[in-house]
């Protein structure tokens, strides 16, 4: 029998293999699987909605023997998130590359990325994550030097390398856990783990690897020429959804399988990390030259804000005020993924109108495209946390939780960071006022304008406003 | 979900529809933009109206969406919102208006008006806000939509404006977003309601709510240009004349103003905060800004710069009556949100008729404006004249009602800083009325844009500063008339003192 949880993963690969099959077709046939793939995810959302949580035993084989696939609210959202934009990005993608080579290269690996993002995020052991995540790793970087310029091999190779010694540090403690417990499925180890100098060997190794391929301060040294240097849709994949599901991994680990050992120090360093990543990925980000350097500088701050959540996380006892910060979370996730995707869109038109991205140099660019300035402005407003755009919900529940759990000195990082990226998101679109002439129309290629503004409208105004689906998704109180 | 319900949103959507329409046209669609501006500005106006006659007889109007478990974003309509939502709905009215005339010729309308009926929307959504969560979600779209009408010339000096305007407005909304999530932290979710839901606390906490006052009063005061955080007004001064007379008397400065009344009314309790000992430092800093305004607006020669230190001056009037402890007081500070608001309104209005009719900007080119455009200067001079307090315009009941309250509270010292600042007010104010009325008028003028014909400008331009000068004459005359100003504002000073 069919499931959805299989589905989701093989109908992007299906559609991978048919767009490789047949070259000529391959712009038509990519957005038909696109579609595709976000019916099944829908499917996949709708039965976890209904049913709380899925597992799935693929040809009958349960663990420990054979591949298990599972979804609960936290992999439902990012996947439902991922999804859809994956489906704007392939839409931009249409319209963005000329026909040609690029674009024959880009369909198949693009939705073999994709399929390996939903295998991840619906991985049940550590061992078909290690796949997932090495899959993710090398097609993300195919796909990152698909503009073939010098700069972009470059970062692209660094990238790969770096990404695979991540999945080599992670596999090295899959190796241990093994080793020390028998068994690779998350639940079974959740289980099975006690505080002991293997598992907690296990955990630093894992997490170090999935902090390098996450980008988290100081191992982010190889994303913002990454994701500056691909082509638009490929950076708003890259930043949006392949750095999320490093992120996600790492969550996973620290809440259910290593719950026991997490230490409120451990935490606490992860929680100094993310602050790091907060000052210098903002302030970097405010001192870039380049649009899209500014945006991948961007991602290096919010996955910060990311992990500042494990440290309060970690305080709070099991009960709302955990739930609710838990959601928040994966609120600020979900909004920075459309946010980021919808500003690297943007950026793209940008560069393609003006010929460069050189923020002191936009001046009248920015005026003629008002649907891209738009997308960059609400983009801008989820990137900076203001209302009512989902992350200034997430970071009134962070601050919270901070302020009830004692933990007060992280507030001062949380306002430093959203007048850091305040600064940085004006300082381009202070570019959008002078005295050029006015536009003519709000919308002049609607096939690559109207993604990115979608996507950013998504994160500045629905996700906010409409959150609290979420609660009931992950299956808590408060919610619909 | 009824009628009731709904109305404060579509009260709140009324104008943030048709911006984002605006902002979809064509640049040439003259007709279109203008027939959605005023359809917008008068639905507004209309279902205000039907607000002011239901909260008067005691209906409950509440729109509440819940965002997450505790964080409910809630548009209430009492009667402290009402005014404030009746000032902002009628005088974006006329500023509409006025702002089709002004804008007539230049470019990027579709974006002016749009961000215009945004930063209206904000302001509504400020004014019926129910709770701090919801006050800080329009608060900061407040921002959000007037940073691109300081900014719109585009000129370096409006850039410049315009990033001083943000790096202010950001800075005061972080302070006071702590303010209201260390709160909520402490009270757990609680709505605005008269007399405050704090004084219940343990006192354990009490200090921890004079530091959390001093957070959200530095997010506020920035707005309500409280020194020493005013920097941004007169820099904002760049932006065109209606920006300029909406942020001024309608939007910004009130929006910051009136979340301070909120703070002290509805958050604290005046009694409560007065227990705490908030009232005599927030009394000091709106004293200062009061005499420290109005010396700036005395040695300024631009004549907006000079209105600008004005406002600061002006505003600071609200906080101190929000800082006596009395009904009275009360009445005077919360009467002056809508007094300062149409005297202000018109004096910008006639600033921006002489900028755009003659070129005239300083107040050294004054010279005999009042024999080219009487009527503008009539205008003008009700508005200044009000400013100073001479009865009976509407400034005149304010200050009157500040001085009693004062003398009710014990609090003799206002009586001096409200003699002083009215001098200072005149010491600014009265040389203007001189040049513009006694000097004789230059040959040529700086820039004769319109030349004299049937009006002495376009009609666009002359009819909302008439019309305003005529709210202030109104204001003051019939103070004691049923739904005046006044009324409403005891009105309010009973529910908040009330048993």
């Amino acid at each position: 029998m069919l499931d959805s949880l299989a589905l989701a993963v093989s109908v992007p690969l299906i559609g991978a293999l048919l767009v490789t099959a047949v070259p000529g077709r391959v712009q038509g046939l990519g957005l038909l699987a696109a579609l595709a793939t976000l019916a099944t995810v829908g499917l996949v959302t709708a039965e976890v909605w209904q049913q709380g949580s899925l597992r799935s035993d693929l040809g009958g084989w349960g663990a420990p023997l054979g591949i298990s696939l599972a979804a609960d609210g936290l992999s439902a959202a990012l996947l439902a998130m991922a999804a859809l934009v994956a489906l704007a990005v392939s839409v931009y993608a249409s319209g963005y590359f000329s026909r040609g080579e690029t674009e024959t290269h880009f369909w198949p690996l693009w939705l073999l990325l994709w399929a390996a993002l939903n295998g991840l995020l619906l991985a049940a052991d550590l061992f078909n994550l290690y796949v997932t995540l090495e899959l993710l790793g090398l097609t993300a970087a195919a796909l990152g030097a698909l503009t073939g310029t010098r700069a972009a091999v470059e970062a692209s190779l660094r990238y790969l390398l770096v990404g695979l010694l991540g999945s080599l540090a992670y596999l090295l403690g899959v190796a241990l856990l093994y080793t020390a417990y028998g068994t690779l499925d998350m639940a079974l180890l959740g289980a099975a783990v006690r505080p002991e100098p293997i598992a907690g060997s296990a955990l630093v190794l894992m997490t170090a690897g999935l902090a390098l391929k996450a980008a988290l301060f100081p191992m982010h040294f190889w994303l913002p020429p990454a994701h500056a240097n691909a082509p638009a849709p490929v950076s708003a994949a890259l930043s949006a959804l392949v750095v999320k599901a490093a992120f996600y991994l790492m969550l996973r680990l620290w809440l259910d399988v290593f719950a026991p050992l997490v230490t409120p120090w451990a935490a606490g360093l992860m929680g100094l990390l993310g602050a790091l990543a907060v000052f210098w990925g903002s302030w970097r980000a405010l001192r870039a030259e380049r649009l899209k350097l500014m945006a991948a500088y961007s991602t290096v701050a919010q996955i910060g804000y990311l992990c500042l959540f494990l440290p309060v996380l970690t305080a709070l006892p099991a009960g709302d005020a955990r739930e609710d910060l838990l959601v928040a979370l994966l609120l600020m996730a979900l909004t920075h993924g459309f946010a980021k995707a919808g500003l690297f869109l943007a950026a793209g038109l940008v560069q393609r109108s003006a010929g460069h991205d050189r923020i002191d140099d936009l001046g009248g660019t920015a005026q003629h495209m008002p649907a891209t300035t738009f997308s960059i402005g609400l983009a801008g407003i989820a990137l900076i946390g203001l209302p009512p755009s989902g992350s200034f919900v997430g970071k009134w529940i962070l601050m919270r939780s901070v302020i009830e759990s004692g933990q007060w000195w992280w507030i001062p990082v949380i306002l430093v960071g959203t007048l850091l990226a305040a600064a940085y998101v004006f300082r381009v679109l202070s570019r959008a006022f002078n005295l050029e002439p006015t536009p003519r129309r709000f919308v002049t290629q609607a096939r690559t304008e109207v993604p990115a503004l979608l996507l950013a409208l998504t994160s500045a105004a629905v996700l906010g406003l409409a959150a609290r689906p979420l609660w009931r998704l992950l299956g808590f109180e408060g919610g619909l | 979900m009824n009628l009731d319900q709904l109305l404060p949103a579509v009260i709140v959507l009324s104008s943030f529809l048709p911006g984002v329409f605006i902002f979809l046209l064509k640049e040439e669609s003259h007709l279109l933009r203008g027939v959605l501006n005023m359809t917008g500005a008068i639905v507004k106006v209309l279902l205000v109206g039907v607000m002011i006659w239901g909260v008067f007889h005691g209906h409950v109007y509440e729109t509440r969406l819940t965002l997450a478990p505790g964080l409910d974003l809630v548009l209430h309509a009492d009667a402290l919102a009402v005014l404030f939502a009746t000032l902002s709905s009628v005088l974006w009215l006329v500023t509409t208006i006025y702002a089709i005339g002004y804008l007539e010729h230049s470019p990027n309308r579709s974006r002016f008006f749009g961000f215009f009926s945004l930063c209206v929307s904000a302001t509504v959504g400020v004014a019926l806000a129910g709770n701090l969560l919801t006050f800080v979600v329009f608060y900061e779209v407040l921002t959000l939509a007037t940073y691109p009408l300081v900014a719109h010339r585009g000129t370096p000096d409006a850039t410049r404006g315009g990033k001083i305007y943000l790096a202010y407005t950001m800075g005061g909304g972080a302070l006071l977003l702590v303010g209201a999530v260390w709160l909520q932290a402490l009270s757990g979710p609680s709505d605005f309601v008269h007399g405050g839901f704090l004084s219940g606390l343990h006192p354990d906490v009490w200090g921890q709510l004079v530091a959390i006052f001093f957070f959200l009063l530095a997010g506020l005061g920035v707005k309500a240009a409280l020194v020493p955080l005013h920097g941004w007004l007169p820099q904002s001064m760049v932006a065109p004349a209606p920006v300029s007379a909406l942020l001024h008397a309608v939007a910004v400065v009130k929006a910051g103003a009136f979340g301070i009344v909120r703070v002290v009314y509805d958050v604290y309790g005046v009694g409560f905060a007065d227990a705490l000992g908030l009232l005599t430092p927030l009394g000091i800093l709106a004293t200062i800004t009061i005499l420290y305004g109005s010396g700036m607006a005395l040695t300024q020669d631009g004549l907006k710069k000079r209105l600008a230190y004005s406002t600061v001056s002006q505003v600071s009037y609200i906080a101190l009556g929000a800082s006596i402890l009395g009904p009275i007081a009360t009445i005077g500070g919360v009467v002056h949100l809508v007094h300062q608001g149409i005297m202000k309104i018109t004096l910008f209005f006639c600033a921006g008729n002489y900028a755009e009719t003659l070129g005239v900007h300083k107040v050294s080119q004054m010279d005999g404006v009042g024999r080219r455009m009487p009527w503008t200067t009539l205008a003008f001079s009700v508005g200044a004249l009000g400013m100073i307090g001479i009865p009976p315009i509407a400034g005149f009941v304010s200050k009157w009602y500040l001085a009693m309250g004062a003398v009710e509270a014990d609090a003799y010292w206002v009586l001096l800083i409200l003699a002083l600042s009215s001098l200072l007010n005149a010491g600014y104010f009265l040389p203007i009325l001189y040049r513009a009325w006694f000097r004789p008028p230059p040959k040529r003028w700086p820039e004769e844009h319109i030349p004299a014909g049937r009006f002495e400008t376009m009609g666009a331009l002359l009819w909302p500063p008439l019309i305003t000068a005529a709210f202030c004459l109104v204001a003051g005359l019939f103070a004691a008339a049923p739904f005046s100003p006044l009324e409403w504002a005891t009105l309010i000073a009973r529910r908040e003192y009330g048993p």
